[in-house]
């Protein structure tokens, strides 16, 4: 399991480990689920036309992570957010399409964008990643403080001074820059399971940010080492065991949870609680 | 006149046999996403739409490794997968999404597994474009009976519910206070979702299903704010972006990159998203000209000057 081959897979997982989650904890923060749904499947479509054209994946990754990110940002201060989200989705998805369309690509090397490939990544690659990795962490402490300050209360924050569509947008960049170090190694469908899974988990079980942040990134580095051998034992696609193993952390941290509510629940419930 | 039509429709259009099925098949799918689409929209609902038709791809995937008729598959999964997003989500905004993702990802990472099983089993790599993308040319005669029959139980669905479902979708408080089930009522529209969602990915493949669902709604509550008219609308605006798309593709074995053809549902999404773009460009003019009238007039309330700090 760990032989040579092997070992650039561990230590790529372990980068995405650790810099999805920490973007991750925002996502679920700002209750903006969708959008990391959305940044990594518009994300693929640029692969695939970089495919197309003889690049490298990852410039075409970047790219159309980046235009998607800013795309929605731009058009969601108008429109309803969600609704923006979802055609900017799907017109880069059938951006994608048609891409595919033309590409004489095997099938296989789209299925290992779509699910993830981490035992195929090269040397040089670690470097790009780990370089990407690092800039997001990066931005993500240099925006901690207001970035937590608009999710919890934007009105504070504008009371503050803070740009809040300002801060959206930077957060939205950093989520194209975590897209692009995670979806050659989980894929592009399976890259929000690690991102936001994980930190789900950990807000379910510490109220306090910093603890949530270091909480979700030990739960991701479990989950991904685990997913990644139980892959080369059963020879399965990693991204099924990293969704598995993700949502049932999840589960677990919700029945934990509940179970503690129902024991603490004073005898007699408010008039008003029952209903709701 | 004929060398006009020459132009717009590459020979052999009326003709060709998938073209008929296509057409028709993309009109059903549009008016029942439409209708439902403007509910979903309006329920800010559009990612719980989107996960469920790309949850077809679970649907689709497993129907192939059994090899019972993918449209079975999505439906099935599709209530299943509306029931758990349920019982998993809380009632909050933030939550329910979440949650949404959540189920969705591991449907998705299911279904990696369904296909890498159906690749060992029977070698061929290619199923996965064709639940992913779909292809309207691609139908068969034989489905197109079940789907006008399921369409036609959504749209009668969707009328029964249709004021309870309005009111909750508004304002939930007011709904809960005349006695309205809304968590119920919050099922049963996910399962109605499910249906419809079903019904369009088995057609035109996961994406353009939540396209033809929240691209026409989206462009129809824009241009009205009257819910039914709305549908309508809607119905219309999606049926017709299907068709022009259809048209389009066909056309496309003309066009560079040679005879290779543009997938018809880059074509459909594409003229959906102009649609859109389109709409928001000219109710910005409108507001616009508008606002240039009223400049005239004595203004009562200013805006108040933003203040900016250091």
């Amino acid at each position: 399991m760990f032989a040579d081959y092997m070992l650039n897979a561990w230590v790529v997982a372990t980068i995405v480990a650790v810099v999805a989650p920490v973007v991750g904890f925002f996502v679920v923060l700002r209750g903006s689920a969708f959008v990391a749904h959305a940044v990594p499947e518009a994300a693929f479509a640029g692969a695939a036309g970089a495919s197309l054209l003889g690049l490298n994946t990852i410039f075409g990754l970047g790219a159309f992570a980046l235009g998607a990110s800013l795309g929605i940002g731009m058009l969601g201060r108008r429109g309803r957010h969600d609704v923006v989200t979802a055609l900017a989705l799907v017109m880069l998805l059938g951006a994608g399409s048609l891409f595919l369309g033309w590409s004489t690509e095997y099938a296989p090397e789209i299925y290992s964008l779509l699910f993830g490939e981490v035992l195929g990544v090269s040397g040089n690659e670690i470097g790009l990643t780990a370089l990407l990795g690092a800039l997001c962490l990066g931005a993500i402490a240099v925006l901690y403080r207001p970035l937590l300050l608009t999710s919890v209360a934007p009105e504070l924050a504008a009371a503050r001074g803070i740009r809040n569509h300002r801060i959206d947008m930077a957060f939205l960049v950093v989520v194209a820059l975590a897209t692009t170090t995670a979806v050659p190694v989980v894929g592009a469908l399976l890259m929000f399971s690690l991102m936001v899974g994980p930190a789900a988990t950990a807000r379910c079980l510490t109220d306090r940010p910093l603890h949530a942040v270091v909480l979700s990134v030990v739960i991701a580095l479990l989950t991904a080492w685990a997913s990644i051998a139980a892959a080369y034992q059963t020879n399965w696609p990693v991204g099924f065991f990293v969704t598995a193993f993700a949502f049932a952390g999840y589960l677990l941290a919700h029945g934990g949870r509940w179970i503690r509510n129902a024991y603490s629940r004073p005898q007699a419930p408010l008039a008003g609680e029952s209903a709701a | 006149m004929e060398g006009i039509l020459h132009a717009l429709f590459a020979p052999g259009f009326g003709h060709s046999e998938p073209v008929r099925t296509a057409v028709l098949a993309g009109a059903v799918v549009a008016l029942v996403s439409g209708a439902v689409g403007v509910i979903t929209v309006l329920r800010g609902q559009s990612f719980a739409g989107h996960a469920l038709s790309a949850l077809g791809t679970l649907g689709g995937s497993a129907a192939f490794l059994v090899g019972i008729t993918p449209l079975w598959g999505f439906v099935t999964s599709g209530f299943i997968v509306a029931g758990a997003m349920e019982l998993v989500g809380t009632q909050r905004r933030s939550g329910r999404d979440v949650a949404t993702g959540l189920v969705l990802s591991t449907a998705l990472g299911l279904s990696a597994l369904f296909l890498y099983f159906e690749t060992i089993v029977n070698s061929t790599t290619g199923v996965t474009i064709t639940i992913l993308f779909g292809s309207l040319f691609a139908l068969n005669g034989i489905t197109l009976p079940a789907m006008i029959l399921l369409g036609i139980v959504c749209l009668v669905l969707l009328a029964l519910l249709y004021r309870p479902l309005l009111l909750s979708s508004v304002s939930s408080e007011l709904a809960a206070a005349r006695g309205i089930p809304v968590r119920t009522l919050g099922v049963a529209f996910l399962m109605l979702l499910a249906l419809s969602a079903a019904l369009s990915s088995v057609t035109v493949g996961t994406i353009l299903s939540s396209a033809l669902l929240i691209g026409p709604a989206a462009t129809a509550l824009r241009l009205t704010k009257r819910p039914a008219v709305a549908m309508v609308l809607a119905g219309v605006i999606g049926m017709v972006s299907t068709w022009v798309g259809i048209v389009l593709a066909y056309d496309s074995y003309r066009w560079p990159p040679a005879g290779k053809g543009w997938p018809v549902s880059f074509c459909v999404v594409a003229v959906l998203f102009t649609v859109y773009l389109l709409t928001g460009l000219g109710s910005r003019l409108r507001t616009a000209r508008v606002r240039q009238r009223r400049a005239g007039a004595p203004v009562t309330g200013q805006p108040l000057p933003t203040v900016r700090q250091g």
